[in-house]
């Protein structure tokens, strides 16, 4: 399904074979879809800039749920615990080391990655949701460390600080339109990142871990550095969208969310996109965020014509919502909105002739 | 260490385990007969005791809400209504994944648990509800003699007592129910094998129905004893966080397992807080997870779980 090509379209060399982009009008496509991303400060309200932001950033945590549950097959509940490590490192080292916030962003990945791995060493002993259980363990005891340990660094209980706004050169990144092209950046190069994981050694190795272990191990797979490098990359993402996040927001810590609920939310987010696919985390995350500030809508309308129920009406369609929206994929598609992307693509090459 | 404050928090521990122990057990009976980790027993949890609350006119002025009925009449209401809910539940959303796999069955139940979020809130309210007629007041307090103990005596709430000796009665009679009738050794030989059970005669589906049932009305119970404890609010769903490191503790496969990692995790949590560093006092929140993690690596399989052995 997913390579039907029309008649006549061969591949010739091996950089053909190999190309993300085969026809002329594909790079019409990326090129005006990025010129549209790009532009988007200049033509779009604040409102939609935000958005925009926020989908850029939880894409990048989801694209590394992805290589983890997706291609790797090791459920994971902690990413959004991840994020707080990526959030507070680059926080810390902006205001305590003095770096600049575009060399403290890779450095807050490698702190991520590097707490993932530690994290990641249970997946060697245990699998399937035992794993889930080690990653939950990972999920209370990181935010709870963040409010109970080095609280003259960390915040403490109130869990939360302040953090600066990123400058480079003249430029200040201070306005959300502004900042939006950090986010838009660093997206670009975790998705170029992503092809080319899933399509290389490293991206098969994970998805033969993910069917079947035992048989992998015997082709010659290494699972102890296989699923701690799934995990180094996981949290790694998880670290560079949090420091992205904590940037944007101006403050970290656990009064900013990172709890349990997120990284759910991550996982559904996945799931509705499609699970082991490039556009799934795009899809996903894009799908639950704008449902998410529909339910506020929603919710604000309500609660404006019910003013003494307001409290329940506005925080509980988010969950209703993303509830609902999550069974049903999972019983009528789930393979998510990129596999019935796949089948729209498909339907319409294939017109008028069967589906 | 603070060893006078030891003994009251050891049987204030024991006394909080029996109903974390009901809780797991509600877990475990599903995931036995099933296999399917219920990640939602919480929010039921939660629900039942919502559910419990309304019945017994829910927050309204005597004899002006909607149903009014004592606490029993209320529990037996509320118990009927969430064998109810565990059936629809079981029927709508469990039966339509047979088949798939771990991940996309897990995130169901998380669905679920989404769900039940939201719902209780849209239908009772996100404030906590402290008007639960609970039949003691908290400040009943049994004084037991102790020499050595601080103050030289052991001091029980009555509610917390009665909390312990009602799960532990629960608990104890479904583990006699799945050991001595037909119904729970129906249920025991679906878990063994599914396609054996349906040859002797087993109706497969209806035992899954029925578990989903019975898990409901187990959490219902949790629910309302949780909430003769601290009132009904949203927060009551947290507990079956706390359930899950007992459940692995004791076995996933294993009732008794659940009910005595139950009494472990409240040990755990209660001796905790009997320490005379701050630092250690306010883990009392993570120890589970702690003692969680040393399970995973030590024994994955919990105490009296059995042994996985992986055929390809």
């Amino acid at each position: 399904m997913a390579m039907l090509r029309p008649a006549g379209d061969f591949d010739r060399s091996y950089e053909q074979d190999m190309a993300l982009l085969r026809q002329p009008w594909h790079y019409w496509l990326l090129g005006i879809g990025l010129l549209a991303a790009f532009t988007l400060p200049l033509w779009g309200d604040a409102y939609l800039v935000a958005t925009a932001n926020q989908i850029a950033y939880t894409v990048i945590a989801v694209q590394g749920l992805n290589i983890l549950t997706g291609y790797t097959g090791q459920i994971s509940l902690s990413q959004a615990a991840f994020m707080l490590v990526g959030g507070y490192a680059s926080a810390l080292l902006v205001i305590h080391a003095g770096l600049s916030f575009f060399i403290a962003l890779p450095l807050a990945a490698l702190a991520a990655g590097a707490i993932g791995l530690i994290f990641g060493l249970a997946s060697l002993r245990v699998k399937g949701f035992y794993l889930a259980f080690a990653t939950l363990a990972a999920q209370f005891i990181i935010p709870w460390l963040s409010r109970h340990t080095f609280k003259e660094y960390l915040g403490g209980t109130n869990g939360a600080i302040e953090v600066p706004l990123p400058q480079l050169g003249g430029v200040n990144f201070g306005e959300v339109s502004n900042y939006f092209y950090i986010s838009l950046f660093v997206l670009l190069i975790t998705t170029i990142l992503m092809f080319n994981i899933s399509r290389t050694r490293l991206g098969r190795a994970f998805v033969s871990v993910r069917d079947n272990d035992l048989a992998a191990e015997l082709l010659g797979v290494n699972l102890f550095t296989y699923k701690l490098r799934a995990f180094f990359i996981a949290a790694m993402l998880a670290g560079v969208a949090g420091a992205i996040k904590a940037h944007s927001q101006r403050g970290v810590g656990t009064e900013f969310g990172y709890s349990l609920n997120e990284s759910i939310i991550f996982l559904g987010m996945l799931v509705i996109g499609g699970l082991g696919t490039n556009l799934g985390p795009f899809l996903g995350v894009a799908f639950i965020i704008l449902m998410e500030d529909f339910s506020d809508l929603l919710g604000g309308v309500l609660a404006a014509a019910f003013p003494e129920l307001a409290d329940q009406l506005l925080t509980s369609f988010r969950p209703i919502f993303f509830g609902v929206a999550l069974m049903l994929f999972l019983i009528y598609e789930p393979r998510g909105l990129a596999h019935r992307w796949q089948l729209v693509r498909a339907g319409w090459r294939l017109r008028p002739f069967a589906r | 260490m603070n060893w006078s404050l030891v003994p009251q928090q050891f049987v204030t521990g024991i006394l909080n385990g029996g109903t974390i122990g009901l809780i797991a057990l509600g877990i475990v009976l599903i995931y036995k007969s099933s296999e399917v980790f219920n990640f939602a027993h919480g929010h039921l949890v939660m629900f039942g005791a919502f559910l419990t609350w309304w019945f017994t006119g829910g927050g309204a002025e005597p004899g002006a809400g909607l149903v009014d009925l004592p606490l029993w009449g209320a529990l037996i209401a509320a118990l009927i209504a969430s064998l109810g809910l565990g059936l629809v539940i079981e029927r709508f959303a469990l039966r339509p994944m047979t088949g798939q796999p771990l991940l996309a069955i897990m995130l169901m139940t998380l669905g679920l648990a989404q769900l039940f979020e939201g719902v209780t809130a849209i239908l009772f309210g996100v404030q906590l509800k402290s008007d639960f007629p609970a039949p003691f007041s908290p400040s009943d307090v049994l004084i037991i003699p102790f020499p050595g103990a601080f103050g030289d005596a052991i001091r029980l709430k009555y509610t917390l007592v009665a909390t312990f000796v009602v799960a532990t009665l629960a608990a104890v009679v479904f583990i006699w129910f799945f050991n001595s009738t037909k119904t729970g050794l129906a249920m025991r030989a679906t878990a063994e094998d599914h396609e054996v059970a349906r040859s002797v005669g087993i109706r497969v589906r209806r035992v899954f129905g029925l578990s989903w049932g019975i898990a409901g009305v187990i959490a219902t119970l949790g629910g309302v004893l949780l909430a003769t404890v601290s009132g009904v609010s949203l927060n009551l769903s947290t507990v079956a966080l706390i359930a899950f490191p007992a459940i692995l503790l004791g076995g996933l496969e294993s009732l008794g397992g659940a009910l005595l990692g139950g009494f472990a995790i409240g040990l755990v949590q209660a001796l905790v807080q009997a320490s005379r560093l701050i630092e250690v006092r306010n883990s009392s929140e993570i120890a589970p997870y702690l003692l969680l993690l040393v399970v995973l690596l030590i024994r994955p399989e919990g105490l009296f779980g059995q042994k996985r052995i992986e055929r390809i």
